[in-house]
């Protein structure tokens, strides 16, 4: 059995490991639906004079959802917006290595930063409507992105409102302030509203943590769904969530990627001493 | 235990009397304006302009002055939205937290503030006669503007050092370019806009030494830009100056046109206000 260890980037890729799930998503491609690729290499990250992403190598594996766990401050979250770039505007950045989206480097100076976040919906640890009503939270992307037609807006909005499970309890107030949501329908309405502009992936940055646990598990149900059609890569504290839904876990500690594998691999039979021991709770 | 009492006694005591303090000047304020404005208050002051000899106990009124300064109100708060909220908006979304020039910037208009109205009017006499213009209703709108832009930018300023940096980032997660944020941000900071123009519109309607110099006094409702403009603070310091008790009353009411104005603008930025930002997060 080969390591799932991604840290050297001479080891085996995740698609050689599992060439039984490229199968699955040829089939898929088969099906027209679009294969999201995301690999991240020999990525380092300096805030200042701090280290915080140390020598990352990754692949995400498509259409399931990826849990990236590991202690605070070890650099789950930073990981994450650097997938779509949200981290440029901290001071003193500073990135060395690349992170491939289908083919294109987000660091790229060609690469065009509001085509990357596009394909990457985000969900925050808050939720955050915008100030505008249900209706408007939903088709702001869309208008945006230059659709103008009313009648293919409603439609959007309905068809992403239905596919988070808001639709029947705010289809008779849509034009009401989004901020009047309880917390849990306010999250629920950010995923519609990042689904809307039709990305690829799904990046959730301790999306429930905020949440009461109905709404929790609301969220973890509709991250269970979607995966069919997007990529979703989930920064976690909670262990027992990403035991939940995980396909694929990514442990990190200290700003480096510790272990990487399948949900099953790294939590029942982890490789690293360092995995085995934040699993069994000596640290967190 | 007893000690903590008694200090909550008098701490709330002290309160009450502040509180009071206030409220008593400005019925104060209002009741002696009331007293000897309200008799002297008549359709004629309100609809028609100075007649000959008007400062001297003479008929007519006063129309000149309040169509001059709801003029240069309108004309100064429009251009001074139109200046301050592109700055808000750089210095809150294009420039970092800790930006030296946003630093700078701050500090500037910290110090625009406080700058007396008047200096504002000698240094715009200066940029008119540079430009070759006389007192004019230009001049006057010229001089408020710059008097109500540092008080624009820092009251919004204020309100949109609060925008939650999530908001930003949900907007940039949609593939919005900073410029895009625009809708989003102004929605957010609808309140701190609101507040600003009252604030603004209060300062600029009740401001004599920027428009003296710039504006001019007539008696006469200006036509253009370059015609001079009477504005109701002057209109009321000319008045008061007459030795003339009748010509004095009519100042007061002037004085209470001048806060009916002020009262009623207020009232619509409340309703505007409220009905923008109900969507504010």
């Amino acid at each position: 059995m080969k390591s799932y260890l991604y840290q050297n980037p001479s080891r085996a890729t995740w698609a050689e490991d599992y060439s039984f799930l490229n199968n699955d998503i040829k089939n898929e491609e088969g099906l027209g639906i679009k294969k999201s690729y995301l690999k991240v290499s020999d990525l380092n990250i300096y805030i200042g004079k701090a280290h915080i992403l140390k020598n990352v190598n990754l692949e995400i594996p498509d259409k399931k959802i990826t849990c990236i766990i590991g202690p605070s401050g070890c650099g789950k979250s930073t990981l994450l917006k650097t997938f779509n770039r949200l981290i440029d505007d901290t001071e003193g950045i500073r990135y060395e290595g690349s992170i491939l989206v289908d083919d294109t480097d987000i660091f790229d100076k060609k690469t065009e930063i509001t085509d990357i976040r596009k394909k990457m919906g985000l969900l925050s640890q808050r939720p955050c409507p915008l100030p505008m009503s249900i209706y408007d939270n939903i088709a702001f992307g869309c208008k945006m992105h230059g659709e103008r037609n009313r009648k293919k807006l409603n439609q959007i909005v309905e068809q992403q409102l239905k596919a988070v499970g808001l639709w029947e309890e705010v289809k008779n107030r849509l034009n009401a302030p989004a901020s009047k949501l309880s917390i849990g329908q306010q999250q629920r309405l950010c995923l519609a509203r990042g689904l809307a502009v039709e990305p690829e992936f799904i990046l959730a940055d301790e999306a429930t943590s905020a949440l009461d646990p109905i709404s929790s598990k609301h969220i973890e149900e509709l991250f269970v769904k979607l995966k069919q059609d997007y990529t979703i890569i989930l920064v976690t504290h909670t262990l027992r969530q990403a035991l939940r839904i995980a396909d694929h876990v990514i442990f990190m500690y200290l700003g480096e990627v510790i272990e990487a594998g399948p949900a099953d691999e790294v939590f029942n039979n982890p490789k690293q001493e360092l995995t085995q021991k934040y699993l069994e709770g000596a640290f967190s | 235990m007893r000690l903590k009492f008694i200090e909550e006694k008098i701490a709330k005591g002290l309160m009450v009397v502040a509180s009071l303090a206030v409220f008593a000047f400005v019925v104060n304020i209002i009741y002696t304006i009331f007293r000897r404005g309200f008799p002297a208050l008549n359709w004629e002051m309100i609809s028609q302009i100075p007649a000959g000899g008007y400062y001297n106990g003479g008929g007519g009124g006063i129309l000149n002055a309040i169509v001059g300064s709801l003029y240069i109100v309108l004309g100064s708060t429009f251009l001074g939205l139109l200046i301050s909220i592109p700055v808000v908006f750089y210095l809150n979304v294009y420039l970092k937290k800790d930006s030296k020039l946003a630093y700078v910037a701050r500090l500037a208009f910290d110090v625009l503030f406080g700058i007396p109205s008047i200096v504002y009017g000698a240094f715009a006499f200066t940029i008119m006669i540079y430009l070759g213009m006389h007192t004019s209703l230009g001049g006057g709108i010229l001089v408020i503007t710059l008097l109500v832009i540092p008080i624009f930018i820092r009251s919004m300023d204020e309100v949109a050092q609060q925008l939650p940096k999530d908001l930003l980032d949900s907007t940039y997660a949609l593939g919005a370019t900073k410029l895009e944020t625009i809708k989003v941000v102004l929605r957010q900071i609808a309140p701190g806009i609101a507040t600003a123009t009252l604030l603004s519109v209060g300062r600029a309607i009740g401001d004599a030494a920027g428009v003296m110099f710039t504006a001019g006094f007539t008696d006469s409702i200006p036509t253009s830009l370059n015609q001079p403009a009477a504005t109701l603070p002057l209109s009321v310091f000319f008045q008061l100056s007459s030795p003339n008790a009748d010509v004095q009353d009519r100042a007061y009411s002037a004085a209470l046109i001048l806060i009916f104005i002020v009262l009623i603008i207020s009232v619509l930025g409340r309703l505007i206000t409220n009905h923008f930002s109900k969507h504010k997060i």
